[in-house]
C-alpha cells in the first residue's frame, strides 16, 4: 500500500513546519552575535546571566505569576461548579449555558480588549493587575469548564448516591467522595489556566496599565535590536516552562480520566 | 437532607459562571455602543447622541480598506490552515497508532506564548533574518529576499501557523464520530477508496470542517500581534487601528464604533459562510 506512507511523511513533514520555526528562539538564544541570522558566531550563556540583573523583569515576572495564580484557582473554581452543573444536571437552557461559557473563545482579542478597557474605567476601576485579572478569569473558564467537564464525565455518580445512602450530607459527600476523585482535574484545569494567563498579551496589553506582564515587557522590549538577545534569553525560558506546564496538566488530566478504573 | 430538584441545582452550580461570562460579554458590549454614539474632543467626551462616528467610519476608504483586507486575510489563512490540517486530522483519526500522542504533539505548541511564535516568524522571514542568511550561507540566493516579512504573505503565513492545532481537533471529532459500517457498506457496493472518501467520509465531517473554520477565522480577523510584527505597513489589519484608537489616537468613541463594525462585518461574513457551507454539505450528500 503506498497511500499510508505519504500521509505519515505528511504528518512528520507538518509537525517540523509547527515545531521548527519556535526552535529557532532557543537556538539563537545560545548565539555570542547579537543578530539573529547564520552563521552563528558562537556559544554563550551570558544572555541568560544577564536577565537576573534587570528589575523591570523581575517585577514584571512576579505580576505574571501573581497574576496566573489568582486566575488559576477564580476560574478553576468558577468552572469547577459550572463544569458538575452540566454534567451532572440537566436543565433548561443548559446548551445556552454551555455556549455562553466557551464564548470567550471565539470572540477576537482586539474586541474582548478594547470592550473590557471601556466598561472597567466605566466601573471606575483603573488599568492594573486585578483588571488583567478579571479579563484572563473570563479568557481561562472555557478551559478550566472543558477540562473539569471531562474530569465530571469520568465520574461515577452512584459514589455519591452510595454516600448519601450511608447518611453523609451533601458538603461531606463532596468533600469526601468527589473531590477526591476529580482532584486530577483541578490540577490539570489550574495548570493549564494558569498557562493561558501567563502567556496572553493583547488583553495584559490594554488593561496592565503601568504594571506591565512579562509578555507586555517583552513587547516592549521586541521593538529594540540591542534587547534582541535579551528576549530571546528569556523568551525560551517562557516557552520551557510552557511546555512542561501544559504536560504536567497532561498527565493528571490522564490520571482523572483512568481514577474511576481504580 | 433536603435534595432540590435537578434543575434548580443545575442552575445554582452554574450561574457564577455563566453570570460571569455573561455580565462580561454583555456589559461591555452595552457601553461599547453608547460610546459609539458619542463624540470626544481632546479629553472632553460629548455624550450628545450623533451618528458621527459611523458616518466618518464608514465614508472613510483606509477603515473599509483595513476591514476588507482583515476579512480576505483572515479567509486566506482558514483556507490554508483548514486544506493542511485536514490530511492531518484524517492520518490521526484514521492511520495513526498512538492518537493520543499525536493529539498531544500536535498541540503543544499552540500553549507556548502565541507572542514569541509570532516574534519568531519576524526573525525567520526579516531582510537580514533566518531564512535569508540560511539561504545565502547555503548559495541558494546571491542577495537577501526582500518579500519574505512586512506584507500580507508574511501575516497569512504566520497567522497560518499559529492557529494550525485549533483546525485539527474540530475535523479529527467529526472523523472519529464516522460509523466505521457506513464505510464498509461504501466498499461492499464497489466504491473504490477515493469514491468512499468523496461519498462518506467528507459529507460526514462537514461540520467540523465547518467549526474548524468558525474557530479560525472569527479570532484571526481580529487580530492585533501577528499584522503589527510581521504585517508592515501593506499587512495592517482593523485591529491595528483599533488599538491606535485607544491608544495615541485617544479618541475611543471612534475605536468603540470601529470594534462594533467590525464585529458586525464578522459575524455577518460567518453566517453567510455558515449557511453556504451547510448547503453544500447537504447537496453533496
Amino acid at each position: 500500500m503506498k497511500r499510508p506512507s505519504t500521509l505519515t511523511a505528511y504528518a512528520f513533514l507538518y509537525l517540523v513546519f509547527l515545531y521548527l520555526p519556535v526552535l529557532f528562539l532557543p537556538l539563537f538564544s545560545f548565539n555570542s552575535g547579537t543578530i539573529v541570522a547564520f552563521p552563528i558566531k558562537g556559544w554563550t550563556l551570558d544572555w541568560y546571566r544577564k536577565l537576573g540583573e534587570q528589575d523591570t523583569l523581575i517585577q514584571a515576572l512576579w505580576n505574571s505569576l501573581g497574576v496566573g495564580t489568582v486566575v488559576a484557582i477564580l476560574s478553576t473554581a468558577l468552572g469547577l461548579f459550572a463544569a458538575r452543573a452540566f454534567v451532572r444536571y440537566r436543565f433548561r437552557g443548559q446548551r445556552a449555558a454551555e455556549g455562553l461559557v466557551m464564548l470567550p473563545l471565539v470572540i477576537p482579542g482586539i474586541i474582548v480588549a478594547s470592550s473590557m478597557l471601556v466598561l472597567f474605567l466605566f466601573l471606575g476601576l483603573k488599568p492594573s493587575l486585578l483588571t488583567v485579572v478579571l479579563g484572563h478569569t473570563f479568557l481561562a473558564l472555557p478551559f478550566s469548564v472543558s477540562i473539569l467537564k471531562s474530569a465530571f464525565d469520568d465520574f461515577d455518580a452512584s459514589l455519591e448516591e452510595a454516600s448519601y445512602d450511608l447518611g453523609v450530607g451533601v458538603f461531606e459527600t463532596f468533600r469526601r467522595v468527589t473531590l477526591p476523585v476529580v482532584s486530577p482535574g483541578i490540577v490539570a484545569s489550574m495548570l493549564v489556566t494558569f498557562t493561558v494567563s501567563f502567556d496572553e498579551f493583547v488583553l495584559a496589553f490594554f488593561l496592565s496599565g503601568n504594571q506591565p506582564t512579562l509578555p507586555v515587557y517583552i513587547w516592549s522590549q521586541i521593538r529594540f535590536p540591542a534587547k534582541l538577545p535579551n528576549v530571546l534569553a528569556l523568551g525560551s525560558i517562557l516557552l520551557l516552562t510552557s511546555v512542561l506546564l501544559l504536560v504536567l496538566a497532561e498527565y493528571f488530566r490522564r490520571r482523572s480520566s483512568t481514577s474511576e478504573v481504580r | 437532607m433536603n435534595f432540590r430538584s435537578e434543575a434548580s441545582r443545575g442552575y445554582s452550580l452554574s450561574a457564577p459562571a455563566t453570570a460571569y461570562v455573561g455580565f462580561l460579554v454583555a456589559a461591555p458590549l452595552v457601553i461599547l455602543i453608547a460610546y459609539s454614539f458619542w463624540t470626544q474632543t481632546y479629553v472632553t467626551l460629548d455624550k450628545t447622541p450623533t451618528l458621527k462616528n459611523y458616518r466618518d467610519a464608514l465614508a472613510d476608504p483606509l477603515v473599509r480598506h483595513l476591514v476588507l483586507r482583515s476579512i480576505w486575510i483572515a479567509g486566506a489563512v482558514t483556507a490554508v490552515t483548514v486544506a493542511l490540517a485536514y490530511p492531518i486530522a484524517y492520518f490521526i483519526a484514521v492511520k495513526a497508532r498512538k492518537k493520543t500522542i499525536w493529539l498531544l504533539l500536535i498541540t503543544i505548541p499552540f500553549w507556548s506564548s502565541y507572542l514569541l511564535r509570532v516574534f519568531a516568524w519576524k526573525l525567520i522571514l526579516g531582510f537580514n533574518g533566518v531564512m535569508n542568511s540560511a539561504l545565502l550561507a547555503l548559495g541558494l540566493i546571491s542577495e537577501p529576499l526582500d518579500f519574505l516579512l512586512y506584507n500580507e504573505f508574511a501575516v497569512v503565513l504566520t497567522l497560518a501557523h499559529a492557529w494550525a492545532p485549533f483546525a485539527i481537533l474540530p475535523i479529527y471529532v467529526s472523523l472519529q464520530k464516522i460509523d466505521p459500517s457506513l464505510l464498509e457498506a461504501a466498499t461492499d457496493l464497489g466504491n473504490s477508496p477515493f469514491q468512499r472518501f468523496m461519498r462518506v467520509t467528507l459529507p460526514l465531517t462537514i461540520p467540523g470542517v465547518i467549526a474548524a473554520c468558525m474557530i479560525i477565522f472569527i479570532p484571526t480577523v481580529g487580530d492585533y500581534v501577528t499584522p503589527a510584527l510581521v504585517g508592515g505597513s501593506d499587512g495592517k489589519m482593523i485591529a491595528n487601528l483599533i488599538q491606535v484608537q485607544f491608544g495615541a489616537a485617544n479618541n475611543w468613541p471612534l475605536g468603540a464604533t470601529l470594534s462594533l463594525i467590525a464585529m458586525l462585518s464578522v459575524g455577518f461574513v460567518a453566517i453567510v459562510f455558515v449557511i453556504t457551507a451547510t448547503q453544500f454539505g447537504r447537496r453533496i450528500r
